[in-house]
């Protein structure tokens, strides 16, 4: 072949101009996610190995202080107060997530057996909460679970909680408020995962010999695991990171790391230590996804599980 | 005659081949017995309305009637998967009609397969196995083997959904017969796959049937194959069976004008007077040999004669060609007679065939003539 690669050939020029259009076409989305995502992400990087300076604000020279003072490490020598704000953001996150599947599994399923016209209605119930504002919700549970009300003088009455305490603010407002906000983010792809499946196999599993017990397991159970996977990842991941619940509900006993986060940048007025805990956050943002995937890699046989 | 010829395939119909190579024909075989079988649907829909059917051991039976009839809800209440209101269902001598279906030894290939799709094709075969406590290596040679008789080949390790329709079929089928039931329950297995397909799938399932002699229950709405396929066939309509019989008696000598309509004919004529075995219709004069008493003529296309011109002789009727169907290996008339018409299968012997406005003579032979009720 004599082919001289400097002639501007038709297909060549067809391919430049192809180009071109890509360019063109992908131009506005990168330059916002550079904008909006890997600027302020790298901020925060460096913010998080810089030193804290007199007034919060971050300062030179970079260290590792930042994250040294949220493993506990203070003037005072090491206190756990952040790994207990840490745990008690995982344990919030596991239990509320598993009290969430329970609730939502069932709801799910009986919105599916409903008639075809009246699920759209009742898949609407469940999601009208979440239009209102989260913070007006959590104001809401504040005067369900004050002292005083009914439903603390019933708990106190049963000694679940000392007199004149109440629920709120405690540990159980901010996962019964964590529950209560989530739901709908379990309720739907569970539904889609419902709705999917065919009766028909079912009533497979029973006549090859399952009882209903062993005909939910062997048959209904499986395939409704990819829609329990991704409501997985949309309830645990926010909630890990939820600030106005907690805020709200949990009084000083309550932190979570994300309130940990915005007091950093506001009140206490630590930036790198806030960075360094945003990171923290991330990080384990990451290894949850990172599980889930190759949980849904997995159960799917290969087949990918869309989160 | 090509539409009359059911498929006997057995040297002689009705008796068991002997035991094949695998020695799977001893299978034991269970009859069934349904007696005064009730169902309804909400208040007002009536399903099953008194069924009484005996089906015998070993039998391919057939229940065949268009879609609302209650051939389903009759099968599914076979399969325990639909409670009878009223009625009792006894099989291989045993009474199950409370039985819940995962204590019968019955099984089901469903219309839409329902096959799992989270599971391999084996792991959908040993799916009974397993519910049945089979212990992993049993189970595994138990899947090997049906694989073989059903010819799976390859299929055995791949995804469901990397099946195509006939294959899917196939699977649910094994998926079924892999269990041994007393009974095999098919629920319009064939009626979602293309023509070819089906008839090669109609051939297979009726040579797996003979082979294992097995009792199956087969549902359908195509009258073609409950004919091919059938031992016996019962036409069902508006929950009430119209007629059980082998699929000639069903077709030749079909005791009602639903049961006619539905097995495809349409040369039927209200019988306005008849002295002894001479009956007078819009046709005119025919002479009919054991025609029963009913009150319509049936005239079966396929057994009457065209004769060109008009010839005069008993049983002959003259009549004008209206239409012609060409079907190469037989042409379909319809042919005008006094004010009425007449419809004519004729095989192509290769000899003339009546054109269009043609004069024609059609012959009856008295013996092709039936009378059945309205």
């Amino acid at each position: 072949m004599s082919y001289s690669g400097a002639v501007p050939t038709a297909r060549s020029r067809a391919m430049v101009r192809e180009t071109r259009h890509l360019l063109f076409s992908v131009a506005p989305g990168a330059v916002w996610i550079f904008i909006f995502l890997v600027l302020p992400s790298a901020y925060l990087m460096g913010v998080a190995f810089m030193t804290n300076g007199p007034y919060g604000l971050p300062q030179m020279p970079l260290s590792l202080d930042a994250f040294e003072r949220l493993a506990g490490v203070g003037f005072l020598g090491w206190s756990p107060g952040n790994l207990y704000t840490l745990l008690r953001s995982l344990w919030q996150t596991l239990v509320s997530t598993v009290l969430v599947v329970i609730v939502a599994y069932p709801v799910a399923y009986y919105i599916t057996t409903c008639r075809e016209k009246w699920r759209p209605i009742l898949l609407l119930l469940v999601v009208v909460p979440s239009w209102t504002n989260q913070v007006i919700r959590a104001f809401g549970w504040m005067n369900l679970l004050a002292p005083g009300t009914p439903l603390s003088s019933l708990a106190e009455s049963l000694g679940l909680v000392a007199p004149n305490m109440g629920l709120y603010p405690s540990n159980f407002a901010v996962t019964l408020g964590l529950v209560y906000n989530f739901l709908p983010f379990m309720v739907l792809p569970l539904y889609a995962a419902f709705e999917k499946l065919d009766t028909a196999q079912v009533q497979a599993a029973q006549d090859l010999y399952a009882s209903p017990v062993r005909a939910f397991w062997h048959a209904v159970f499986p395939q409704t695991l990819p829609g329990l996977l991704a409501g997985t990842v949309l309830v645990a991941i926010p909630a890990f990171g939820m600030y106005v619940i907690p805020e709200l509900l949990g009084g000083g006993k309550g932190m979570m790391l994300g309130n940990l986060v915005a007091n950093q940048f506001a009140g206490s007025s630590n930036w790198p230590l806030g960075a360094a805990g945003a990171i923290l956050m991330l990080i384990a943002t990451f290894i949850g996804l990172f599980a889930m995937r190759r949980i849904g890699k997995r159960l799917g046989g290969g087949e990918e599980v869309v989160i | 005659m090509s539409e009359t010829m059911t498929a006997e395939t057995a040297d002689h119909p009705g008796a068991r081949p002997a035991a094949n190579a695998r020695g799977r024909a001893n299978h034991k075989a269970s009859s069934i017995e349904m007696q005064g079988l009730h169902k309804r649907f909400g208040r007002d829909t009536v399903a099953l309305d008194g069924v009484d059917l005996n089906i015998r051991a070993g039998e391919f039976f057939t229940l065949l009637g268009p879609s609302g009839c209650g051939k389903t809800t009759l099968l599914r209440i076979l399969a325990g998967l639909e409670e009878p209101d009223a009625g009792s269902l006894v099989v291989g001598g045993k009474d199950i009609t409370e039985t819940p279906p995962h204590q019968r030894s019955v099984n089901t290939v469903f219309q839409s397969y329902a096959l799992f799709p989270h599971l391999s094709v084996r792991e959908n075969l040993a799916f009974g196995l397993k519910m049945r406590g089979m212990p992993a290596a049993e189970r595994h040679s138990k899947v090997d083997e049906i694989a073989d008789f059903i010819k799976l080949g390859d299929l055995i390790d791949r995804h469901v959904d990397q099946l195509s329709g006939g294959q899917r079929q196939r699977i649910a089928l094994a998926r079924a017969l892999i269990c041994e039931p007393d009974v095999l329950l098919l629920d319009e297995p064939l009626s979602a796959l293309d023509a070819g397909l089906r008839s090669q799938l109609q051939v297979e399932l009726l040579r797996v049937q003979k082979r294992l002699g097995m009792t199956f229950v087969f549902v359908t709405h195509d009258q073609q194959e409950a004919m091919v396929m059938s031992d016996r066939i019962a036409v069902l309509n508006g929950g009430t069976i119209q007629q059980v019989g082998a699929p000639r008696d069903v077709y030749e000598r079909p005791v009602n004008a639903f049961v006619a309509h539905f097995m495809g004919h349409d040369n039927l004529y209200p019988i306005s007077a008849r002295k002894s075995d001479r009956l007078i219709t819009a046709l005119g004069e025919l002479t009919a040999e054991e025609a029963g008493d009913g009150e319509l003529l049936l005239i079966r296309p396929e057994t009457l004669d065209l004769l060109p011109g008009a010839v005069e002789g008993p049983n002959h009727l003259t009549a004008t060609v209206a239409e012609r169907l060409y079907r190469g290996s037989h042409a379909e008339f319809r042919l005008a007679i006094a004010d009425t018409t007449l419809q004519a299968t004729v095989n192509n012997r290769g000899r003339h065939l009546p054109e269009v406005g043609e004069t024609v003579t059609v012959v009856v032979a008295p013996e092709d003539l039936v009378t059945l009720s309205e």
